[in-house]
């Protein structure tokens, strides 16, 4: 028997019409996606208050798997360091007394470089912490690399600040809800941050892939040559990111664009701080106020 | 008041789960971006579209034809594409099934599953055109994204299956 087909409900006037009035509804309502779709592609942060919205009551969520899954996670762990505890405090033992030495050699010279900056009359600026958050979720289905951060304006989180993990840079504020924001990687395609070499400062931007990489383009005229394990930190050019904030290592030879992946592995495990934009945008001018003549 | 009898041939009593079921499972399966991991590169595949599907072409009246407006807005909202993406490529995902089925009397697994994957890529790729610039080198892993989803199929569609072993048609 062939299938019967629901769009031919009998001989009802009225549920026909119903039929007819559903598809010119989903019709309508198709053509309103395709508007939003291009409004969304245009300004990408036209819709952000719904997003935030929904990420508000989902947050919890993750962040409760999250945290069951950071206890399950811990047990081998402790387990294993219980058994090794032992050697595990010779290595360390050797350890300090190997680093002490260079320990001493660092203050000296960080008590040096004060001096010296002091003489200069340089005015540092350093990055001002907002709050420290975890990472709870982000969005494996698409081809942006978004994360959502447990923290929102309410503590402070504002669109453009910089995010920070214990090992690099992670990414930056792009929307902030009362109690979300959500946070562009560093490896989103639309992620462009400036950067230097460790070695010999060549300014570079650290370009997001999109696939879990950076490319690192040079910005110098003079071509350049990166080798493997060439480590890059923010340069703090643009005033978004505080500088000396490791960003990217090469992994291949290459000149001009090379490929590098990302130092900081964003991950739900550790804590990710939020810092105050390092050097923030102007405040608008302020209108000229009619002097009374004398 | 007594219940009516049932008789052999009436139809199976709807109740609101029942009614409700094939909407919810599509929205857990758009739930699934909220398990807590930070991801590199696209690596899961869409399910909140692979449960849609999997109950348009299991049964054609588990969902009404406006349904992907609603599903589609909720999954746009959780899943990091762009705004009215879902909206937009879900319904004519919908429209398209229609149009097959008009040609077609009888569809079979292997039909259910092209046509599935149909959808799934359609669904990525335009949202790989409108998300990230044209240049980015995502199209590897896009690939294989639409692959895993392609993969994935025959396990949501035996899921929604199992979801739907209560229905009786009339």
């Amino acid at each position: 028997m062939a299938p019967s087909n629901n769009r031919r409900p009998g001989f009802s006037r009225r549920a026909q019409y119903g039929v007819f009035w559903s598809y010119v509804f989903a019709v309508a309502g198709m053509l309103v996606g395709v508007i939003m779709l291009a409004l969304s592609y245009f300004d990408p942060t036209t819709f952000a208050a719904a997003r935030t919205a929904v990420a508000e009551a989902t947050a919890p969520v993750s962040s409760a798997l999250s945290s069951v899954g950071r206890t399950v996670g811990s047990v081998p762990d402790g387990i294993g360091s219980y058994f090794m505890i032992h050697d595990q405090n010779i290595t360390l033992r050797k350890q300090i007394a190997d680093d002490h030495a260079v320990t001493m050699r660092a203050r000296a010279i960080n008590y040096e470089n004060r001096r010296l900056k002091a003489l200069l009359g340089l005015r540092e600026r350093i990055g001002v912490p907002v709050v420290s958050a975890r990472l709870v979720s982000s969005s494996p289905t698409s081809t942006r690399r978004f994360a959502v951060l447990n923290a929102g304006s309410w503590q402070g989180v504002e669109r453009g600040q910089p995010v920070l993990g214990p090992d690099g840079l992670i990414g930056q504020i792009v929307e902030a809800g009362p109690n979300t924001a959500r946070v562009l990687l560093l490896t989103d395609p639309e992620s462009s941050v400036p950067v230097r070499r460790t070695r010999d400062g060549l300014p570079a931007l650290a370009v997001g892939r999109g696939d879990g990489l950076v490319d690192v383009r040079s910005v110098s005229n003079a071509a350049a040559t990166f080798a493997p394990n060439d480590v890059f930190v923010t340069s703090g050019a643009g005033g978004v990111y505080p500088p000396n904030v490791p960003v990217a290592k090469i992994l291949r030879h290459g000149r001009d664009i090379v490929l590098a992946e990302a130092i900081m592995r964003a991950n739900t495990l550790d804590f990710a701080l939020v810092q105050r934009a390092f050097l923030p945008a102007p405040p608008p001018p302020a209108t000229p106020v009619a002097v009374p003549k004398p | 008041m007594r219940a009516r009898h049932r008789g052999p041939f009436d139809e199976a009593p709807e109740t609101r789960l029942s009614r409700l079921l094939p909407a919810i499972s599509v929205m857990l399966g758009s739930c699934v971006t909220l398990w807590p991991t930070i991801a590199g590169f696209p690596f899961l595949p869409p399910v909140g579209l692979l449960m849609l599907l999997a109950w348009r072409l299991i049964r054609a009246d588990a969902l009404p034809i406006w349904a992907p407006l609603a599903l589609g807005l909720f999954d746009d909202l959780l899943s990091g594409q762009p705004f009215g993406l879902g909206i937009a490529t879900w319904a004519m995902c919908f429209f398209m099934i229609d149009l097959i089925d008009e040609r077609l009397m009888f569809r079979d697994f292997w039909q259910n599953w092209l046509i599935a994957a149909g959808g799934t890529a359609f669904y990525l790729v335009v949202g790989r055109l409108t998300a990230v610039p044209f240049g980015a080198p995502v199209d590897t892993v896009l690939l294989l994204q639409v692959l895993a989803s392609i993969m994935l199929f025959p396990v949501v569609s035996l899921l929604c299956a199992w979801l739907d072993r209560d229905y009786e048609p009339a």
